[in-house]
Formats: C-alpha cells, sequence, structure tokens
C-alpha cells in the first residue's frame, strides 16, 4: 500500500517534471526541472531495492553531469538569452502529436506483454543491489567491460580537450 | 508495484524525452531531452532487475551512466565550439550536412 502511494508520487513528480523540462523556453529551467526528475528516479530506484544506483544516480548524474550542463549554460547564456525564436510552429504540434501516437501504439503493446516470467532467483536477497553486490558482481563477472569503460573515459577526456582547446 | 507500472512510466517519460528532442530549438535543451531518455531506458533496467530478482541489470545501468556521462562531455564540448564557430545555438543553424 506504501509501495503503491510512493511510486505514484515519485512517478507522477518525474513526469511532471520531465513535461516542465519539454515546456520551458529558458534553458535553466529545463535543466533545473530534469535535476528534479533524476532525484524522482533515483527515488523510484530505492523503491525498486536498488540503493546503490540510487545512490549514484544522485551523485554522478544529478550532481556531476548536470553540473557540467549548468557550466555550459553559464558560459553561454549571456549570449543566447534571448529565446529562439520558432520560426515553424508546426514542428511543435507535430512533435506532439507524434508522441500521443507513439503512446497509442505502444501502451495496448506493453499492456499485451504478460511478464510471466518467474524471477530466476528465488533468494530474497539476491536482487538487492546494496554497494556490496554490485561491486562484487562488478569486479568478477563484468571485470573486463568495466576496465573498458575507463579507457573510454579517458578518450571522452581527450576529446574534450582536444576539441574544446583554442587553436592559436 | 508490478513491472508494468513501470514500465509504462518508463515509456512515458521515453516519449516526453523523444517529442522533446524532436521539437527543441536550442541544442543544449536537446542534449536535456537525450539524457531523460536515457534515464527512462535505466528505470526499465532496474524494473527488469527487480523483477527477475538479480543485480545484472542494475551493472547495465551503471554503464549505461558511464557511456551518459561521456557522450555529455564531448556533446557539450561540440556546443562549445559550435557557438564559437557560428555564434548560435539554434540546431536548424546547423544544417550544412543535413542534405
Amino acid at each position: 500500500m506504501m509501495e503503491t502511494a510512493l511510486f505514484y508520487i515519485f512517478g507522477g513528480i518525474a513526469l511532471l517534471a520531465a513535461i516542465s523540462m519539454v515546456a520551458q523556453k529558458k534553458v535553466i529551467y529545463s535543466a533545473i526541472s530534469l535535476i528534479i526528475c533524476l532525484c524522482a528516479v533515483a527515488a523510484l530506484y530505492l523503491l525498486l531495492e536498488a540503493p546503490f544506483i540510487a545512490a549514484v544516480q544522485i551523485i554522478v548524474y544529478a550532481g556531476a553531469i548536470m553540473v557540467l550542463f549548468l557550466f555550459v549554460i553559464m558560459l553561454l547564456d549571456p549570449f543566447s538569452a534571448s529565446i529562439l525564436r520558432d520560426k515553424r510552429k508546426f514542428i511543435a504540434y507535430a512533435g506532439v502529436m507524434l508522441g500521443i501516437l507513439a503512446l497509442a501504439l505502444l501502451i495496448p503493446f506493453l499492456r499485451s506483454y504478460k511478464p510471466s516470467l518467474a524471477p530466476r532467483n528465488p533468494d530474497i536477497l539476491s536482487g538487492v543491489g546494496t554497494a556490496g553486490r554490485v561491486g562484487q558482481l562488478l569486479f568478477n563477472e563484468y571485470l573486463l567491460p568495466f576496465e573498458m569503460t575507463s579507457v573510454l573515459i579517458l578518450v571522452a577526456i581527450i576529446g574534450v580537450v582536444v576539441l574544446a582547446k583554442r587553436r592559436p | 508495484m508490478d513491472l508494468l507500472h513501470y514500465l509504462i512510466l518508463s515509456l512515458l517519460l521515453f516519449i516526453v524525452g523523444a517529442v522533446g528532442f524532436v521539437i527543441k530549438k536550442n541544442i543544449v535543451s536537446v542534449f536535456l531531452c537525450l539524457e531523460l531518455m536515457l534515464n527512462a531506458a535505466n528505470l526499465s533496467f532496474i524494473a527488469f532487475s527487480r523483477h527477475l530478482n538479480q543485480v545484472h541489470g542494475q551493472i547495465f545501468v551503471f554503464f549505461i551512466m558511464v557511456v551518459a556521462a561521456a557522450e555529455a562531455a564531448v556533446g557539450l564540448a561540440i556546443t562549445i565550439v559550435l557557438y564559437r564557430n557560428r555564434s548560435t545555438l539554434n540546431v536548424d543553424d546547423a544544417d550544412t550536412m543535413k542534405w
């Protein structure tokens, strides 16, 4: 009962924040709406018994990545403070129509899907994603992909430095 | 809560992100919508992880977050370079390679 109420509260917050993000004219308000949405989704992760991922969501997503976005917005905003005028108004209506069409197509599809797959592991503790459990899996079974992500981050850092450096 | 509710919420978030991706003009807003779509995919990963009662889905969410961080960093660097070269943030002004 409690879980249902929390699901509807945080799901509603996430959805409203997402819609507000798309509806806002100014980018800075969009970014703040997205931060609210990410925090609500982190609460949903806690409901789904994934506390480690919830913490990572707050720290990395709502913390680091959104701070990066806010830095770029602050860097560019004085010049782009005038809201970009929409020359073709019909694009917005066409986009909303597209979204409604996709919903109308996909929700019956989801409802027809019978999630009858029995839980593969009946041990109740095995599904709880604490830091220990996630780390154990990450450093044993997924060690190679984990090491490769460090290379990916390194490539991203080098790419950013090369891209953003001023040519003399 | 059962799996279907979480999947429908994930679908709604994804579609809001996709609509925003199509209709937004500012390139930074487009990136924000991209992050929202990645987040919706993460939510369905975690929902399935709970449903199947194992942690493997959460590892995938971890990797998606890493990719999202790298993508955001490179994308924002491209935004800054675009602004430096074209003095615009409108995606419609950067259509040299479109046609």
